[in-house]
C-alpha cells in the first residue's frame, strides 16, 4: 500500500543523539569504568624484543614465585590458531616470534605493578632469525620464510595463500587485454607510491576483562566493535561452544577498525581460564596501543595508467604489495578489497591487477577505516590527476568523463548500480570555485587546489548477517535489541530512528538495549565495513515491521476490519475506514478483549527481523571476474584548497569540501558529522602520521612523536554535502558512510600540493620538510 | 610503600582518603572515588582525556600525584552540572553535535570550562589553542569549537 511504502517523516530528520546526555555528564560506561572489586586480577604481557626469532625456551619459575602472581600462561598452553580470515596466529607465540611486541607470555597478578615485575622474571631464550621488512623483497623467492607452515593454515575459499612463499594472499584481475591497449594510449603515467603504516589511535585504549566460572562458561567485557565475531573466534581458539562464551561490549571510545576481530582480547581470556573464577583485566598502555596492536598495513603500489587522445581511460596495470606484517589473519581481506576495487571509481576497459598480501616482520596489519581504499586512492587519484594534465584536460572534466556510470561493467565484471558521483563532483568543484583563478595571500606563498574521488564497498564475507528484536513494553515504548555497536558514529540513534519510523511510534519511545551482550543481543556479524546503517538497518526495519504486523493483525481481528485499512500513527492504531483508534499502551503486552470481555486476544508483542545479503558471488581466482563481487559501492568526492609557504614548505588548508552519496541520509546531521570527522582523520594521516619503523622497532610510540591532528590543525572552512541516489536494498535507500570520508583525503591533498608548487611526493605524510626538500629538488626554490 | 591521608573537595564535596605515594590523581578519582567520568587515554599527559580542574586550573590528572591534592579544590566532569542543570558547555556540545564516541568529551568539557572562566569571550583561535591538549579522533573538532563558541555567546547573553 502506498501509504505504508512512503518514507516516514522521521527518516531524514536531524534527531538528536540518544547517547549524548550520559556522555557529557561522565555517566556513560566504557569497559574500563566497570568496577570488579578486590577479586580483579591485572594482566601484563611479556613481549618479543626481536622482529624474527625462534623461541628456544621459556622459564617462568622465577616469575611464578613472586608473591601476588596468580597465573602465568605461554604459547605452550594454547595450541590452536586464532584469526578472522586466515588462521595464522596464536594467542601467545609458540616456537617462533615474528614481530617486536608479539606476546610471548601473560601474567595475571593482584596488581598491575606485580604483574609488570613478574615480566622481568620470565626468562626467554631466543635464536635470532633473519628478519624481512620490505614487502616487495619479501614477495621474492630470496626472502627468508616467515610462515613455513602456511600450507596448513585454514582460510576461507576466497583467500589464496601461496605456500612456500611469504605471500598470504594473491588477488588477481585480468580484464580485457592490457598489453595491447598501451599502444593505443596517447598518454601514459607510471608511478610508484609508498604509503606508511599508521595507527588508528582511538582515545580509548584497548581493554578487556575475562572471567570463567566453574562450569566452564566465560564472560568477556571488551571495548569491541565485534562481540559476536569475537565470540566465534574465541570459541574456535579455545575449543568451546560459542554458546558458552558471553561477550559484553559497553560503549566504545573510538574504533576505526582496531576494535574489530580479536586483537588483544584473547589474552585476558586465556589467563582467565586458569584464574579459578577471578576476573582478569588487560588494559593496553598507550605505548602498547601504538606498536603491539593491529596497524594499518603499509603499501607499496606500482601503477601504470593510460588514456587515449580524448582523455578516455584505456588501461591500468596495478601491482600492490601490502605489508601485512607478522600475521595477515585480517589483512588478507584488505588485499582482496584492494584488488576488486583496484581501478577506483573509474571505467577502464583493460585492467591487470596483482594485489599481494605479504608477510613481513612488522606489526600486524588489520582493518582500518577505509579498509585499503585510502591507500589505493592515494595512488590512483594522483595518477589520474597527472594523466589529465598530460592529455591537457581540465581535471574535473577528466573525472566526469571517466567516472563509472550506472550500468558500467566494473573491474570485476559486476554491473554498477545507480549512484551520484557526478553530482558529488559538481558540488565539490563548485565549493572550490573550480575553473576560477585564485591567488595566494602573499608573494612567498603558492595556492593550489586538488580533487580526488573515492569508492568503497563493504568488505566482508558474502553472507555477513544482521538481526534485530523489537520487544514492546506496557506503555507502548519499545526495547530495541541490536548487535551493532555505538562506536561514536551514531549507530544507536539511527537504529532508534529506523525502529520508530518502521513501527509508527515517536522517536523517544525507543530504548536501545545496552550494553551489547551476546547472551541477550540479537546476532550481528561486526560493526565494520560501513555496513550497519544498511544491513542492521534492514534487520531493524524488518523487526519493527514484524511487530507492526502483529499489532495490526490483532486489532483487525478484534475490530473485524481489514489489516490494509489500519495504520499506526504516533503510537496509535487507526483505521482509515472506521476511524477507530486504539493506543498501543497496554494492548501490546496484555492483548485486547473482545466487546463483552469474554475473551482476550494477542499477548506480548515481540518483533524479529534478520537481513543477510544472498546475492554476492565468488570471483574467478585467475581473473577476478564474477557476477557480483560486492553488495554495493558508496562513492564520493573531496577537494582541498591550500597554501604552501615557499620559505618553509609549510602547508595550510584554507578550505576542504566533500560530497558523498549515502543513498538516503537517515539522519543528515550525523552524516555531516561523519564526513567532517573522517575528512580530518584523512587529512591528519596526510599531514602527520607515520609509524616510523627501524629494523621492526617503532621509533615513535607516543602522542608526542606520533602526531595526530589537533584543534589548530583542521581546515578553517569545511563544506560537506549529502547526495542521495537510493540503494535498492537499503532501508529507505540508505547505504553506509562511516569510512568513506577518509578515503580521498591524501590524494586530494597530494594533487593540491602539485597544483601549488609542481611537486609530487612518493607518499604521505606531507610534512613541511618533505615538501620543502622536494621543492629544492625540483628547482621551485633554491 | 608510604601511605598518606589527604583531604580535599571534589565537585563541592569534602573527601578524606588514604592513598599510596605513587598514586596519581587520575587513579584516585577512578579507583578510590569511583568517579569514572574522567578518562585514561594515555597516562602520559599527552591526550587530555583525564583533564580536571585543580584549584580552578585545568590539569592532566594522570600527571598529578594524589598527595599533591591535599587541601585542594577539584572539579571533574561529574561536577559540571549543577543539580541536574547542565553547564552551558555541556548543553552546547549536545546542541551542536560535538560528541561522537564521547571518550575525549569529559576532558574537552573541563578545558572548555577553564577557558571560559578565564576568558568569557574567546576568539575562535583562542578556543582552538585552548583545546590543543585535548585529542579527539572522531569529530575533527569542528563542532567542539562551534559548541564552545555557542556556550560563550549564551553566557554573554545571560550576563548582559
Amino acid at each position: 500500500m502506498s501509504r505504508i511504502e512512503k518514507t516516514p517523516e522521521l527518516i531524514g530528520q536531524n534527531v538528536g543523539r540518544i547517547d549524548v546526555l550520559e556522555k557529557v555528564t561522565g555517566a556513560a560506561v566504557y569497559t574500563d569504568d566497570i568496577q570488579f572489586g578486590k577479586a580483579l586480577l591485572h594482566a601484563r604481557i611479556k613481549r618479543s624484543p626481536h622482529p624474527h626469532a625462534l623461541i628456544k625456551s621459556i622459564d617462568v619459575s622465577r616469575a611464578a614465585a613472586l608473591p601476588g602472581v596468580k597465573v602465568i600462561v605461554t604459547g605452550a598452553d594454547f595450541p590452536n590458531h586464532i584469526g578472522l580470515y586466515l588462521k595464522d596466529k596464536y594467542i601467545f607465540a609458540r616456537d617462533r616470534v615474528r614481530f617486536v611486541g608479539e606476546p610471548v607470555a601473560g601474567v595475571a597478578a593482584v596488581s598491575e605493578e606485580i604483574a609488570e615485575q613478574a615480566l622481568d622474571l620470565i626468562d626467554v631464550v631466543y635464536e635470532l632469525l633473519e628478519p624481512v621488512f620490505d614487502p616487495e623483497f619479501s614477495a621474492t623467492p630470496d626472502a627468508p620464510l616467515i610462515h613455513p607452515d602456511l600450507a596448513n593454515y585454514e582460510a576461507p575459499n576466497f583467500i589464496f595463500p601461496q605456500p612456500g612463499t611469504n605471500i598470504a594472499n594473491h588477488f588477481k584481475i585480468r580484464k580485457g587485454d592490457v598489453d595491447s591497449a598501451w599502444a593505443q594510449c596517447a598518454a601514459i603515467v607510471e608511478r610508484k607510491f609508498r604509503i606508511p603504516h599508521i595507527q588508528h589511535v582511538p582515545i580509548e585504549p584497548h581493554v578487556a576483562v575475562a572471567q570463567m566460572t566453574d562450569n566452564g562458561q566465560v564472560t568477556v567485557w571488551a571495548s569491541s566493535q565485534s562481540p559476536f565475531a569475537q565470540r566465534a573466534i574465541f570459541a574456535k581458539a579455545l575449543d568451546m561452544s560459542p554458546g558458552d562464551i558471553r561477550v559484553i561490549a559497553p560503549l566504545v571510545g573510538g574504533g576505526f577498525g582496531c576494535k574489530a576481530g580479536v586483537t588483544m582480547e584473547a589474552m585476558p581470556l586465556a589467563l582467565a581460564t586458569r584464574a579459578k573464577g577471578r576476573p582478569v583485566k588487560l588494559l593496553l598502555t598507550r605505548e602498547e596501543e601504538f606498536y603491539t596492536n593491529f596497524v594499518r598495513q603499509g603499501l607499496v603500489i606500482r601503477l601504470k595508467v593510460g588514456c587515449d587522445a580524448n582523455g578516455r581511460l584505456l588501461a591500468m596495470e596495478n601491482r600492490m604489495y601490502w605489508d601485512g606484517g607478522a600475521s595477515t589473519e585480517y589483512g588478507v581481506n584488505i588485499t582482496r578489497a584492494g584488488g576488486y576495487s583496484s581501478t577506483g571509481p573509474y571505467d577502464i576497459p583493460n585492467v591487470k591487477t596483482d594485489s599481494l598480501c605479504v608477510y613481513t616482520n612488522h606489526p600486524i596489519g588489520g582493518a582500518y577505516r577505509g579498509f585499503g581504499m585510502s591507500e589505493l586512492h592515494t595512488a590512483v587519484d594522483q595518477v589520474m590527476d597527472e594523466l589529465a594534465e598530460q592529455i591537457g584536460m581540465d581535471k574535473v572534466a577528466f573525472h566526469k568523463l571517466n567516472a563509472v556510470k550506472a550500468g558500467d561493467k566494473l573491474v570485476t565484471g559486476m554491473t554498477m548500480h545507480p549512484h551520484g558521483l557526478q553530482e558529488c563532483l559538481d558540488k565539490v568543484a563548485k565549493a572550490l570555485a573550480w575553473g576560477q583563478p585564485v591567488s595566494a595571500g602573499s608573494p612567498h606563498k603558492r595556492r593550489g587546489r586538488g580533487i580526488a574521488l573515492a569508492w568503497k564497498a563493504p568488505a566482508m564475507p558474502p553472507n555477513a548477517g544482521s538481526s534485530a528484536r523489537v520487544a514492546m513494553n506496557e506503555d507502548g515504548t519499545l526495547t530495541l535489541g541490536i548487535g551493532g555497536q555505538e562506536i561514536g558514529q551514531g549507530a544507536f540513534t539511527a537504529a532508534a530512528q529506523i525502529a520508530a519510523a518502521a513501527l509508527g511510534v515517536p522517536m523517544d519511545w525507543v530504548r536501545v538495549a545496552g550494553p551489547l551482550d551476546t547472551q541477550y543481543s540479537p546476532y550481528e556479524w561486526q560493526t565494520v565495513a560501513s555496513r550497519i546503517t544498511w544491513s542492521m538497518g534492514n534487520a531493524i526495519r524488518a523487526a519493527a515491521g514484524d511487530a507492526r504486523r502483529q499489532i495490526l493483525e490483532l486489532v483487525a481481528d478484534v475490530w473485524e476490519e481489514d489489516v490494509d485499512d489500519l495504520d499506526i500513527i504516533n503510537g496509535v492504531v487507526i483505521s482509515y475506514k472506521s476511524e477507530n483508534e486504539q493506543p498501543l499502551r497496554n494492548m501490546v503486552v496484555y492483548g485486547l478483549p473482545n466487546a463483552d470481555f469474554t475473551e482476550w486476544k494477542g499477548g506480548p508483542i515481540v518483533g524479529r527481523g534478520s537481513f543477510m545479503p544472498t546475492y554476492v558471488t565468488g570471483l574467478d581466482p585467475e581473473t577476478g571476474q564474477g557476477e557480483r563481487a560486492v553488495v554495493h559501492y558508496t562513492v564520493g568526492v573531496q577537494g582541498v584548497d591550500i597554501e604552501i609557504d615557499l620559505r618553509t614548505g609549510k602547508l595550510e588548508i584554507l578550505k576542504a569540501a566533500a560530497a558523498f552519496d549515502v543513498g538516503k541520509a537517515i539522519n543528515p546531521d550525523l552524516v555531516h558529522a561523519q564526513i567532517e570527522g573522517g575528512l580530518v582523520q584523512g587529512l591528519s594521516s596526510a599531514l602527520f602520521e607515520e609509524i616510523q619503523l627501524r629494523e621492526g622497532v617503532m621509533q615513535n610510540p607516543s602522542f608526542v612523536d606520533y602526531r595526530i591532528a589537533t584543534a589548530v590543525d583542521t581546515p578553517r572552512v569545511m563544506e560537506t554535502f549529502i547526495v542521495e541516489a537510493p540503494q535498492d536494498d537499503g532501508p529507505w535507500g540508505a547505504r553506509g558512510i562511516g569510512e568513506h570520508p577518509m578515503i580521498p583525503a591524501v590524494a586530494a591533498l597530494g594533487n593540491a600540493i602539485y597544483d601549488a608548487v609542481g611537486v609530487r611526493l612518493e607518499g604521505p605524510p606531507f610534512s613541511a620538510e618533505k615538501i620543502y626538500l622536494a621543492m629544492l629538488d625540483a628547482g621551485v626554490v633554491n | 610503600m608510604a601511605w598518606h591521608t589527604i583531604t580535599f573537595t571534589i565537585n563541592g564535596e569534602t573527601e578524606r582518603v588514604t592513598v599510596p605515594s605513587h598514586m596519581t590523581l587520575l587513579q584516585m578519582l577512578r579507583e578510590e572515588l569511583a568517579l569514572t567520568g574522567t578518562k585514561n587515554g594515555c597516562a602520559a599527559g599527552e591526550c587530555g582525556a583525564c583533564t580536571v580542574l585543580l584549584n580552578g586550573e585545568p590539569v592532566n590528572s594522570c600527571m598529578v600525584l594524589a598527595v599533591e591534592c591535599d587541601g585542594a579544590e577539584l572539579v571533574s566532569v561529574e561536577g559540571l552540572a549543577d543539580d541536574g542543570r547542565l553547564d552551558p558547555v555541556q548543553q552546547a556540545l549536545i546542541d551542536v553535535g560535538g560528541v561522537q564516541c564521547g571518550f575525549c568529551t569529559p576532558g574537552v568539557l573541563i578545558s572548555a570550562r577553564a577557558l571560559l572562566d578565564r576568558n568569557p569571550h574567546p576568539t575562535e583561535q583562542e578556543i582552538r589553542e585552548a583545546l590543543v591538549g585535548n585529542l579527539c579522533r572522531c569529530t575533527g573538532y569542528v563542532r567542539i569549537v562551534a559548541g564552545i563558541k555557542q556556550a560563550a555567546r549564551e553566557a554573554a547573553h545571560v550576563t548582559h
